[in-house]
């Protein structure tokens, strides 16, 4: 019952674009002046670069956000005019009654709804794979050794897929202990997330190994230095850490008794988080630390501000998430009751 | 409540099976007012109460569409009009490099557009005050009821035959909803005093948040740190460098752009046997030496060139250019004034390009020949 998940992955999404949208802002190094950001008529005359990734990467991670955070809302209307209907409290009625819109479970509305919520999901889709690939050129279009490769966009969507469902995995497999969720987010469920972390992450290895033939066979000495820099360089404890949590360690779910059990997936979930941290690591430090300037080159100390960003990113996530399970439904209540055995005639005539 | 008027009869059901079969019951039964209400979209619903296909993805497409265009057509003006820049040697409109923020743009502009002609056209939300809200038929069909709900505006309705109906469809809690058109009448409005100062107190909220920001806190630390930090200034000085100057010289040997070196600095008879005016007697030419002549020139030379500028008692007057010595000059004899300046005269080499200054030549010779007409300019 892959519904039972749909709408915690989608607020998840929501909560990490936010956090993600934030670092740029940041590293535009005057953040009083992101309004540059975008094509508005100034008194300088001027307009932003539409040829630059950096401006597609406003573009799209503006765009993502509003497209998910609509379908996600559209989603909820219902469940919003359920709670309200529900509400024990003056202030809960007042809040979900303006949230839901007041909306009436009406079938005239329903048929609408629906179509809108199946095109919504054909735009959404397309656009994560736009997201990342955007997100990809960022490097992949500068003339840095290492980042400087076609494979960035793909690999990145993978990337992204991978670590999504790492994330989910964990927060959901406390969410659905805490509020005795089994029935409806069940042990298939999460098997099948497992799959697919094993599908990616053998995805993710296949990329880090195609980098590195790239890299020979482009015969550029700068490209194999730097891989080998990778390798076996300064960093090469965090290329480990990489390729062990993401390409080693879920190889375990090839295995049905690991798949199935909920410490392990659990444990190994976290793993591939920390993994694919290590992914954007190794991929920005070790190119930068060694790029075309001898002058910049230099062993990476993040400092306390580094780890005040780091750890403001992880608050601002999981105060996040932890509002959303409190206030709304983790699950959507429509979409579970319309799939349940019973829920639809036994001699429908549609289609 | 006194003006209780009724809106409709309800009906509920338990199953999906059943509400499909009254659906199609009363939809035959000729009633086209009536509404279905049931918590989640049930299967085949479409078909039994004759709906017909959503046309909402023709407003999908036209939005998408328009979005589509509007990407292009904007960065087309951007790109290629108002703003070029040279990327890359790229052309000023590059399609390939737009390609990204027009798909964005076409998926945003669609989602936007489909959601809220579906919330606010079709559906007419957001709607808290409908009859049906807070019934008890709302919380079951809210839960895990279905219901129908056959309206009083019906050409047909009629309570006591639409009641027997249900009850032959062997609905449950059969019941009529009321509304007061007072209370619906006396709904929210946009236009009373305490809406109008709310929102004018949002206004003033949020502006002056928006002030405080953009004038006050963005000038106090931490947030001036990166504004007020350590920096070198254009002809500041600067203990960095030994000299004491801020700024550096230019390598030994470096040629400015554009520049051209003067070949006869020092030697006027030189210059005006062997310079040739490159510039050829045109309405643009003399407009532009007009224009620098009267910008560079008439101060001291006065606007007719007769040495009466404006400056008349502050600075030496200088000679008339309409004396027989001037005008026997060669071009290339003005210009070398120009260039290297003469007696109290200074060069206006870094004021006045070369191009220019030929210009500016020409622009002298019509003034002389003004003054001086012959019989033959008068014909």
């Amino acid at each position: 019952m892959e519904t039972g998940i749909a709408r915690f992955a989608e607020g998840m999404t929501i909560f990490a674009v936010m956090c993600a949208g934030i670092f740029p802002l940041i590293h535009v190094g005057r953040p009083w002046l992101d309004a540059y950001l975008t094509p508005y008529p100034n008194q300088h005359s001027l307009w932003v670069n539409f040829t630059s990734p950096l401006l597609w990467d406003v573009f799209a991670v503006s765009t993502y956000f509003t497209v998910s955070f609509i379908f996600w809302y559209v989603g909820l209307i219902p469940d919003f005019a359920t709670l309200r209907d529900k509400a024990v409290t003056k202030i809960k009625k007042v809040v979900y009654s303006v949230l839901s819109l007041g909306w009436r479970h009406s079938n005239r509305h329903w048929q609408h709804y629906e179509m809108v919520y199946l095109i919504l999901a054909g735009f959404a889709t397309p656009l994560v794979l736009s997201v990342h690939t955007i997100v990809s050129f960022d490097f992949a279009v500068s003339i840095v050794p290492g980042w400087h490769t076609t494979i960035f966009p793909p690999y990145f969507v993978a990337g992204a897929v991978f670590s999504g469902f790492a994330m989910v995995q964990n927060v959901l497999i406390v969410v659905r202990k805490i509020f005795n969720y089994e029935h409806i987010i069940t042990l298939d469920t999460l098997e099948k997330m497992n799959k697919i972390m094993l599908l990616t992450g053998s995805l993710v290895g296949y990329a880090y190994a195609m980098e590195f033939f790239i890299a020979w066979y482009s015969g550029s000495p700068i490209e194999l230095f730097t891989f080998v820099n990778r390798a076996f360089g300064d960093y090469a404890w965090a290329y480990w850490i990489m390729i062990s949590c993401n390409l080693l360690l879920p190889q375990l779910f090839w295995f049905k008794k690991l798949r199935r059990t909920i410490p392990v997936m659990f444990i190994i979930s976290i793993f591939v988080n920390v993994g694919m941290w290590f992914e954007r690591f190794v991929i920005i430090v070790t190119s930068l630390s060694r790029d075309f300037l001898p002058s910049s080159w230099a062993y990476y100390k993040p400092t306390i501000v580094d780890f005040g960003m780091l750890i403001g990113s992880f608050g601002l996530f999981f105060t996040l998430v932890l509002l959303f399970t409190k206030f709304m439904p983790v699950v959507s209540i429509a979409e579970v009751k319309a799939v349940i055995k019973g829920a639809q005639p036994s001699h429908h005539e549609d289609k | 409540m006194d003006n209780k008027k009724i809106y409709a009869v309800t009906g509920l059901f338990d199953t999906p099976d059943e509400i499909i079969h009254a659906t199609k019951k009363v939809s035959s039964a000729g009633y086209k007012q009536y509404d279905v209400n049931t918590p989640y979209p049930v299967h085949g619903m479409n078909i039994a109460m004759k709906l017909k296909h959503s046309k909402l993805g023709y407003f999908a497409l036209a939005f998408g569409l328009s979005g589509t265009a509007i990407a292009l057509l904007f960065m087309y003006w951007v790109t290629a009009i108002d703003y070029p820049l040279v990327i890359g040697g790229k052309p000023f409109f590059s399609l390939p490099a737009l390609i990204p923020v027009t798909f964005e743009l076409t998926v945003l502009l669609a989602s936007i557009g489909t959601v809220v002609t579906m919330l606010f056209l079709f559906f007419r939300l957001p709607n808290n005050a409908h009859p049906l809200h807070d019934t008890n038929y709302m919380k079951k069909v809210s839960e895990d009821k279905y219901g129908i709900c056959i309206e009083a505006k019906d050409k047909l309705f009629d309570a006591g035959k639409v009641r027997d109906l249900l009850i032959s469809l062997n609905a449950k809690e059969i019941s009529e909803v009321y509304y007061d058109e007072d209370y619906l009448k006396s709904n929210f409005k946009v236009y009373t005093p305490q809406f109008m100062g709310f929102l004018l107190i949002v206004f003033i909220v949020v502006s002056s948040a928006i002030y405080y920001y953009n004038n006050k806190m963005l000038y106090k630390p931490p947030y001036n740190w990166m504004m007020e930090q350590d920096r070198v200034n254009p002809q500041s000085k600067s203990s960095f460098f030994a000299d004491g100057f801020g700024m550096r010289q230019p390598v030994e040997g470096t040629v400015s752009r554009g520049h051209l070196p003067y070949l006869y600095a020092g030697q006027p008879e030189e210059a005006g046997a062997k310079l040739v005016n490159p510039v050829s007697v045109t309405k643009e030419n003399l407009a532009l030496g007009q224009k620098k002549f009267l910008t560079f020139c008439s101060p001291c030379h006065g606007n007719f060139a007769k040495g009466d500028g404006r400056l008349n008692n502050l600075f030496p007057v200088p000679p008339s250019l309409h004396s027989d010595k001037v005008r026997t000059w060669t071009d290339g004899r003005i210009f070398h004034v120009i260039t290297e300046g003469q007696n109290l005269m200074p060069s206006y080499a870094t004021q006045v390009t070369p191009e220019e200054r030929w210009a500016i030549v020409l622009y002298v010779r019509a003034l002389q020949r003004a003054l001086n007409a012959k019989e033959e300019d008068l014909k």
